[in-house]
């Protein structure tokens, strides 16, 4: 049965499409970085979900256990995240400096201003 | 899910920050149930506790309000919509979930269940494969932390020290007396137990991120309690400056000696005299630059962003 057995695939694809959604139809800068880290997090989903072995356990040897998840998308997602939030810092500090140069962080706004420059340019030649 | 859907509703930036932190736990909680308790233990320290407090900071600096009279609500929709019915019909070719035959098994990781332990001697076998078998490509990884750091501080930097004898508003929760005895108590603690983490990792779940998360979070609660200027008196910035660093040359150096002593670079062995307890001494040295460099750029980029709230708040007053 389909529904059954791949509703781990829906629930990431759900998911990275409502990040994706926020990313496309918001102007504001700040929710579009959520929007990607909603999508980012469907990512480590699907990877750790295809490392699951049904009746495994964590990847931590004991004797009392002999089914393990596998470790390898642990290992890549872990150092993802940790990497997902310095690369979302870098993003927030250039939202931070897009506010002090534009007194806005709609993306909508920024576009007018620079498209206000570029006419005052034109005009001055 | 509803969390997600709640984030992308709700006007109120604020309100979302607090969503996402919410949806991180729940993330986290997801990957318990799937097994990866390593990767849940970031999560959880990371999405609920570090981003939360950069989303917010920002928030301060931009505005809480976003405008809601922008949105290109039915283009976006029809979009995702095509774009999520594709994805969902690719998936009918996806292996099914939990089976233990399918190519994601089959490959490196049974080596990895099987051997690890013989070959390195670690229970933990996330912390083997993310510090030894993959060690080059940790490497890589904190060095792009480390980048970002660099990238963070370039982009707001510190401003001029202006010594102010007033708290400074990166101390909001300074007057709630309350807090700051609760918190007093907590950070040892915390501090401990990001040390514990950091060591333990070979044995149970934990290891140099996870560790220099929390490590990063104890401190971020101090200057949230005590403010800008007291911390700085307990870390001294440019030092952190310089342990950032630290922490990539110590993982690049182990590298350099395996190198220097006729191996490949970071191949353990060459640690030691025989080669499970080289494994050993490369781990915890490898995972210490690790936690080094991720607690060091943690507070860092805390520190540039709370400097800009501070200069804000200077012009406005």
């Amino acid at each position: 049965m389909i529904l059954s057995s791949h509703f781990n695939y829906w629930i990431v694809i759900v998911l990275m499409m409502i990040g994706f959604f926020i990313v496309i139809s918001h102007g504001n800068l700040v929710k579009k970085l959520m929007g990607l880290s909603i999508f980012q997090t469907s990512v480590f989903i699907l990877y750790i979900s295809m490392g699951k072995v049904a009746g495994g356990t964590a990847p931590i040897l004991d004797e009392a256990y002999s089914v393990y998840s596998n470790p390898l998308p642990h290992v890549l997602i872990l150092t993802a995240i940790v990497v997902g939030i310095a690369t979302t810092a870098l993003g927030l500090a250039l939202v931070v400096r897009i506010n002090e140069a534009y007194g806005s962080i709609e993306e909508g706004d920024i576009e007018m201003q620079d498209c206000d420059k570029l006419d005052k340019e034109n005009a001055n030649k | 899910m509803a969390t997600a859907i709640a984030i992308a509703r709700v006007k109120d930036l604020f309100a979302s920050v607090m969503l996402t932190g919410i949806y991180s736990l729940l993330s986290a909680v997801f990957f318990v149930l799937m097994d990866a308790v390593d990767v849940a233990f970031t999560e959880a320290s990371v999405g609920a506790g570090i981003s939360t407090i950069l989303m917010l900071s920002t928030l301060t600096l931009t505005g809480q309000y976003e405008d809601p009279t922008r949105h290109k609500t039915r283009t976006a929709l029809v979009v995702v919509l095509v774009t999520g019915a594709l994805l969902i019909f690719g998936t009918a070719d996806m292996p099914r979930f939990g089976d233990p035959q399918t190519p994601v098994q089959t490959h490196v990781g049974p080596h990895y269940l099987e051997k690890s332990y013989e070959e390195i001697h670690v229970p933990n076998v996330v912390t083997s494969v993310l510090a030894s078998y993959r060690g080059f490509d940790t490497f890589g990884e904190t060095v792009v932390i480390f980048a970002a750091g660099i990238g963070v501080l370039s982009l707001l930097g510190f401003s001029g020290r202006k010594e102010k004898t007033t708290i400074s508003v990166s101390a909001p929760m300074y007057q709630h007396r309350i807090l700051r005895v609760v918190g007093k108590v907590l950070i040892p603690p915390i501090l401990l137990f990001a040390l514990y983490v950091q060591f333990h990792g070979d044995f149970g779940p934990g290891g140099g991120f996870q560790a220099g998360v929390i490590f990063a979070a104890a401190i971020i609660l101090y200057t949230m309690l005590f403010g800008r200027q007291a911390a700085e008196e307990v870390i001294k910035l440019s030092w952190v400056r310089l342990l950032a660093a630290v922490g990539v040359m110590l993982y690049g150096s182990v590298g350099l000696i395996s190198f220097l002593n006729g191996k490949n670079f970071l191949d353990y062995s060459a640690l030691a005299a025989d080669a499970v307890s080289g494994q050993h001494y490369g781990i915890l040295l490898v995972e210490l630059g690790v936690g080094i460099t991720v607690t060091a750029v943690m507070i860092l980029v805390f520190f540039s962003f709370a400097g800009r709230v501070d200069k804000k708040a200077e012009e406005n007053e």
